[in-house]
């Protein structure tokens, strides 16, 4: 190739990358009508099959955020919404992390839905002391809890990563004793997707289950994205299981159990909360008829101090439903927004400092939330570990138990 | 012994949809040695195609007038995006370097996902495909082993496809054509073979046949996505190959083989690599062996002479 070629088509190119850097670093505080603007940044799924839990977390943050900004709770700031889309993926979740930590008016995050993403975004939040909370991870790992279940002690790995949702070896046993305890499974089969979220939930349920006195059969896996699982059911099915538990999310578990009851293998499916989402039902259909499902926290409409939060969404006509995080995600802006205030209240702050101020604030945080109250252990780890389970009853996840985990 | 007939069904039911969309590779590799990593994409489009085809029919219309017009709907939307693609996309590049037409396969296949993700109405996650074909009655072909309705017609379908296209190429007169275009593309054309019909008759039928699989696809599983030709496309693509890339009976032999080899590898690989998850682990295995001892694949000779 001669050179002048290659400079004509390397040069728009570099004039493209120029203009568009320009761009990116103009985002920072706009002055509108004398009020600074602070940035709450959202990463979460926003397209694929995720899609519809993710932006019900999209939304509750926006919802917050207006609320904020009508309220005037951080006073002398305007506050926007930047939502990032990780498309349920831990590499796309690094690069988008590493974008909102360098724009500087990002001064918090709520996120990620995944716990496999939240294991590339927290580190690189970590590195700029950015407050993540997340409204849904609850892999054991994420905040070195995994050390105390082989009897290590526990590290916190990323010291600006924080959730509200208690974890898989709580969630997993707790569902373990629903299974062995309330619906009298005897024989268990377990499948799981080998993602962070869902083997670590079907391992801590296994353990559990046993421990209880079920007999569990040897695990199967499957790849998450997959459809036909005929070959899996015909093995299962040889070994006469009454009761499966699922450790993934939606869109392989309601294939699995209608595959399952067209192949007659007629026995409740139960998943975490992965599974609990409307979508769940709408493409499993009658099949998904008596499942179970376990959520983390009290269910939304249950709570005496959600009803306004429901009206409110309800009122802002999103196109996508609450979701099983929408309430957390909130929750989780709400907590962010009050540190934020704490913290500018006490004299201007910009860049690092405020970032640094913000995730002390929400370590120290003792917000009276809509799902609870909510404050954090050391770890990033909420205190309060009340569960759901659900079933499915008429084409609708209706809460069978909420209790406090012991 | 149940549990193997059952898991043979599994198989043979797999591999006919690899096999139907595994066609699509091959014949167009035959012909214009280009790897058409978009032809996933045109799979997907039969199921969206056919979606779109029921719900523009009157509710209540019976299966029976619903289903066929739904496989007609699939094969018109796949046809016409494969055509508008060979001519816009493909034909430019006809006598460009071999890597061109393949980064171009690659960008039609990404532009196609997002097309469908962002332009057809709620299709960012899973839509709900009719369940004209009951998944709940079963076949019974033993005390224990059974095959469900959708199964059935999603083998059915890939047979008769299977047949016409191979009655096809044999013995029509448009058939012996594509033979002695994929032998010799210059003779052919000397010999008054209008090659550039041939190549987009090629791509029609490998896009009627996926359509067929990604309308069956949709009738078994209850749900059609943007993202489900990614996954089909490269297991079809992985059966042509180890069928033997250009080779018809090849790309049917591949698809039921790579479909045993998943659904038996499910079932009995030995335990630390048994289980759902390693079955594509297995499917390479064999691809790799087959390869190393036939790089041509099972049955393509042709290829070599070719290459």
């Amino acid at each position: 190739m001669h050179p002048p070629r290659l400079v004509r088509i390397a040069a728009p190119l570099l004039i493209g990358a120029l203009v568009l850097s320009a761009c990116g670093s103009k985002k920072e505080s706009g002055s509108s009508s004398g009020s600074k603007t602070l940035t709450i940044g959202v990463v979460a799924p926003l397209s694929g099959d995720l899609s519809a839990v993710g932006n019900g977390i999209k939304n509750g943050v926006d919802l917050a955020i207006k609320q904020a900004n009508e309220k005037k709770t951080v006073k002398g700031y305007t506050l926007t919404v930047d939502a990032q889309d990780d498309t349920a993926k831990a590499d796309v979740g690094a690069t988008v992390a590493a974008k909102l930590v360098a724009e500087s008016g990002v001064v918090g995050v709520v996120g990620p839905l995944n716990s496999s993403v939240a294991k590339s975004v927290a580190p690189v939040m970590a590195q700029a002391n950015l407050v993540v909370i997340s409204p849904s991870n609850s892999n054991v790992d994420l905040t070195g809890r995994g050390a105390l279940l082989t009897g290590g002690t526990q590290v916190r790995p990323y010291k600006s990563y924080f959730r509200v949702v208690a974890s898989d070896d709580i969630q997993g046993p707790f569902a373990a004793q629903f299974a062995v305890k309330t619906v009298m499974a005897k024989t268990i089969a377990i499948v799981h997707d080998k993602k962070a979220y869902g083997q670590g939930l079907a391992e801590a349920f296994a353990k559990e289950a046993k421990k209880d006195g079920a007999t569990v059969l040897k695990t199967e896996t499957i790849n998450p994205g997959d459809k036909d699982f005929s070959a899996t059911i015909t093995k299962l099915k040889a070994e006469k299981p009454d009761f499966l538990f699922y450790g993934g999310e939606y869109p392989e578990a309601s294939l699995l159990t209608k595959q399952l009851k067209s192949a007659g293998l007629k026995i409740p499916l139960m998943g975490g909360d992965g599974v609990q989402a409307d979508d769940y039902i709408k493409i499993a259909g009658a099949a998904a008829e008596g499942d179970y499902a376990t959520a983390l926290g009290a269910p939304t409409d249950s709570l005496a101090s959600a009803k306004q939060f429901v009206t409110d969404y309800a009122a802002a006509k999103y196109a996508d439903p609450i979701g099983p995080y929408g309430a957390y995600a909130y929750d989780a802006a709400n907590v962010i927004i009050a540190a934020l205030a704490t913290s500018t209240a006490s004299g201007s702050k910009s860049g690092q400092a405020l970032r640094d101020d913000v995730t002390k604030g929400v370590q120290d945080a003792n917000y009276d939330g809509i799902t609870g109250k909510i404050t954090f252990d050391a770890f990033g780890d909420t205190t309060v570990k009340v569960l759901t389970v659900y079933q499915v009853k008429g084409g609708k996840f209706v809460a069978a138990k909420t209790d406090t985990f012991k | 012994m149940d549990v193997f007939f059952q898991q043979l069904v599994n198989a043979i039911v797999l591999g006919a949809t690899y096999g139907l969309v595994a066609l699509g590779y091959t014949m167009v590799y035959g012909i214009v040695q280009l790897i058409n990593f978009a032809h996933g994409e045109i799979y997907m489009l039969g199921g969206f195609g056919a979606l779109t085809t029921y719900l523009a029919l009157p509710s209540g219309t019976p299966a029976g007038i619903a289903l066929p017009l739904m496989l007609v709907g699939g094969i018109v939307v796949s046809v016409t995006a494969a055509v508008i693609m060979e001519r816009f996309a493909y034909r430019p590049l006809r006598s460009a370097p071999r890597l061109a037409p393949l980064i171009t396969a690659i960008g039609v296949s990404v532009f196609l996902q997002e097309l469908v993700r962002n332009f057809y109405p709620h299709a960012k996650s899973a839509r709900n495909f009719p369940q004209l074909v009951n998944p709940d009655y079963q076949v019974k072909l033993g005390s224990n082993v059974q095959i469900s309705a959708p199964q059935l017609l999603t083998v059915a379908v890939a047979l008769v496809g299977m047949v016409a296209l191979s009655t096809f190429v044999r013995r029509s007169r448009t058939g012996r054509a594509m033979q002695a275009t994929a032998q010799d593309p210059d003779t052919a054309r000397l010999m008054g073979i209008d090659t550039d019909r041939i190549i987009v008759t090629a791509f029609v039928l490998g896009a009627a046949l996926a359509a067929l699989a990604g309308v069956s696809s949709g009738l078994q599983f209850g749900q059609v996505d943007f993202h489900m030709g990614f996954i089909t496309g490269v297991k079809a693509f992985t059966a042509a190959v180890l069928g033997g890339i250009g080779n018809i009976s090849g790309a049917v032999l591949g698809g039921f083989i790579l479909g045993l080899v998943e659904v038996m590898a499910t079932q009995y690989a030995p335990d630390p690599f048994s289980g759902g998850a390693w079955k594509d682990a297995w499917s390479f295995v064999v691809l790799i062996i087959v390869l190393v001892f036939r790089p041509t694949g099972l049955l393509g000779e042709r290829v070599a002479a070719r290459a």
